[in-house]
């Protein structure tokens, strides 16, 4: 009965939203469009070279060719393969730490201050150590990802769970909750805005840490490709990495926006349209 | 029945927020309980809840004492405090997830329909107006069917029209079901629209001042003498024990006390 009433409304909101849904992200595009633009019909008319900023077509051809041997697949997979163990590790040891210290003023006292100091180290200073201890294959890059993951994860749980409204979880004790009742009906949702920004911070982490990873010994990865473009001197390469880094990340942080977005539909945000 | 027994309350910093309140509410009646500001009417409502168990005494309701809150009991609180992300319906429904759902489901529409907000039912609670938020928490309350519900100034931070209206709602949703009404308020108005009783408490320590009858026939008309001779009653203890408590209190307290005497 009621969910009819929300079904009713759809149809009529969908023509309206149609023509904005396809122009509000088109303007995204504007600027980095007219930026290569710009750089192409410059590089055209011979006011540079081009030789160490490719023009946009040099680059389309590098990523083409790349796309074209399989290599670029590869590459690609290859680091997002090491991004994706790494945000899960990280994300699954984050939320558990900072649920532990946000809800535990004790386990806060107890841990929080090595976990900062731990946090302010920079993410290459781990590197020599991890490649000792977990060499230098897979294990280390993925262990250094999730280790960058790890901390606004850790950051953003804890301060949710510390900041959840104490006349909100006085509800949840006037209707009896459990403790893990009070955990799914009443923390969980009540974090749930703060943890997907959460969430998003640490993957913005995880891409660069893969980085810093794929700098260090590694044969395969978009971070290969750019060590590998420096050393032959082969700028398109590079910035074809580059392109292919900010498509993926844009796409990954896409991926979390739209996945949490269900959840969040209560959300009383400043601009809703 | 619903008892307090010497019912004392002392906070771990030392400050005695209650002493030796002891009151009994009969099943069905209204007893509202009006004092100056920090008087202690809410800490003692939160000991009834079970959110804030005394310190001394205990409060029984029933024959069981109530340390922790209690299936039998409701409470409304100043702000709505809905839950953000449930819509209308399920807020409503909170409180009843161990029922079959066909049970919750009836029960929910009963109760949104009781409040006047069928049409709300699939909105957000961001959606409602400050009102339409109140009643939604009343309905939250009620539909568990407590036999004590307990209110703490549950309309003070609304407009008078509003506030006027909810009364009126209030009592007739009380007679549907006749639950014990404990409530706590600052507007005197409000005390003697719905009360039976009306306790007027003292602070320093918190205590009852005076117990005030009010069995005027319902509805009642806020503008009848009968209700103005209430009223006088009522603003006159009030007046009293806020002078009461200047005299005896020290300096600091003497501000407190004058500047909690200037709520009305």
């Amino acid at each position: 009965m009621t969910a009819g009433v929300e079904q009713a409304g759809v149809p009529e909101a969908t023509p309206k939203a149609g023509a904005a849904r396809l122009l509000r992200p088109a303007l995204g595009f504007l600027l980095p469009v007219a930026l290569a633009l710009f750089w192409e019909i410059a590089v055209r008319m011979g006011l540079s070279n081009g030789r160490l900023v490719p023009p946009p077509s040099v680059i389309w051809n590098t990523f083409s060719d790349l796309a074209a041997t399989g290599e670029l697949q590869q590459h690609a997979l290859a680091t997002l393969w090491r991004v994706a163990c790494g945000f899960v590790f990280g994300v699954m040891a984050g939320t558990i730490f900072g649920a532990i210290t946000g809800y535990s003023a004790l386990t806060h006292r107890v841990v929080d201050p090595t976990l900062q100091a731990l946090r302010s180290i920079p993410s290459i200073a781990w590197v020599p150590l991890f490649i000792l201890w977990f060499g230098i294959f897979e294990a280390s890059k993925i262990i250094l990802i999730a280790v960058g993951v790890f901390f606004p994860v850790y950051l953003g749980v804890m301060g949710a769970v510390m900041s959840v409204d104490r006349k909100i979880v006085e509800v949840g004790r006037v209707f009896r909750l459990s403790g893990l009742a009070m955990v799914r009906r009443i923390l969980l949702p009540a974090v749930m805005p703060a943890y997907v920004i959460a969430l998003r911070a640490g993957l913005g982490l995880g891409w660069m840490f893969v980085v810093a990873a794929e700098f260090l010994g590694a044969s395969t990865g978009l971070g290969f490709l750019l060590i590998d473009g420096q050393q032959l001197g082969k700028p398109a390469q590079i910035v074809a990495a580059i392109v292919a880094f900010a498509i993926l990340g844009k796409a990954s942080d896409w991926l979390i926006v739209l996945v949490s977005s269900p959840f969040l539909r209560w959300e009383d945000r400043f601009a809703r349209t | 029945m619903l008892v307090l027994d010497r019912v004392g309350k002392t906070y771990p910093n030392g400050v005695r927020a209650l002493d030796g309140i002891s009151l009994a509410v009969a099943p069905g009646e209204i007893l509202v309980t009006i004092g100056g500001s920090g008087c202690g009417k809410s800490t003692m409502l939160r000991t009834v809840s079970g959110l804030d168990p005394p310190t001394q005494g205990r409060v029984v309701l029933d024959g069981t004492i109530i340390n922790a809150p209690h299936e039998k009991i409701g409470i409304v609180f100043q702000e709505p405090r809905l839950l953000p992300w449930l819509r209308v319906a399920d807020n409503v429904g909170f409180g009843l997830e161990e029922f079959p759902k066909t049970e919750r489901r009836l029960r929910v529409a009963g109760a949104l329909d009781r409040v006047g907000l069928t049409d709300k039912a699939r909105v957000w609670p961001r959606e409602l107006s400050g009102g339409q938020a109140q009643r939604v928490a009343i309905a939250r309350a009620l539909v568990p069917r407590p036999e004590v519900l307990l209110l703490d100034e549950p309309f003070s931070a609304l407009d008078a029209f509003t506030r006027a209206d909810l009364q009126d709602h209030l009592l007739d949703l009380w007679a549907d079901l006749k639950p014990t009404l404990v409530m706590v308020t600052h507007d005197v108005d409000e005390a003697i629209v719905l009360a039976d009783r009306v306790m007027v408490m003292r602070a320093h320590p918190g205590r009852v001042y005076e117990e005030i009858a009010c069995d005027l026939p319902r509805p009642r008309d806020r503008q009848s003498a009968a209700f103005d001779f209430v009223k006088r009653r009522v603003l006159a203890a009030l007046d009293r024990s806020l002078d009461r408590a200047v005299a005896t209190a020290d300096e600091g307290e003497t501000r407190a006390a004058a500047g909690g005497g200037l709520w009305w």
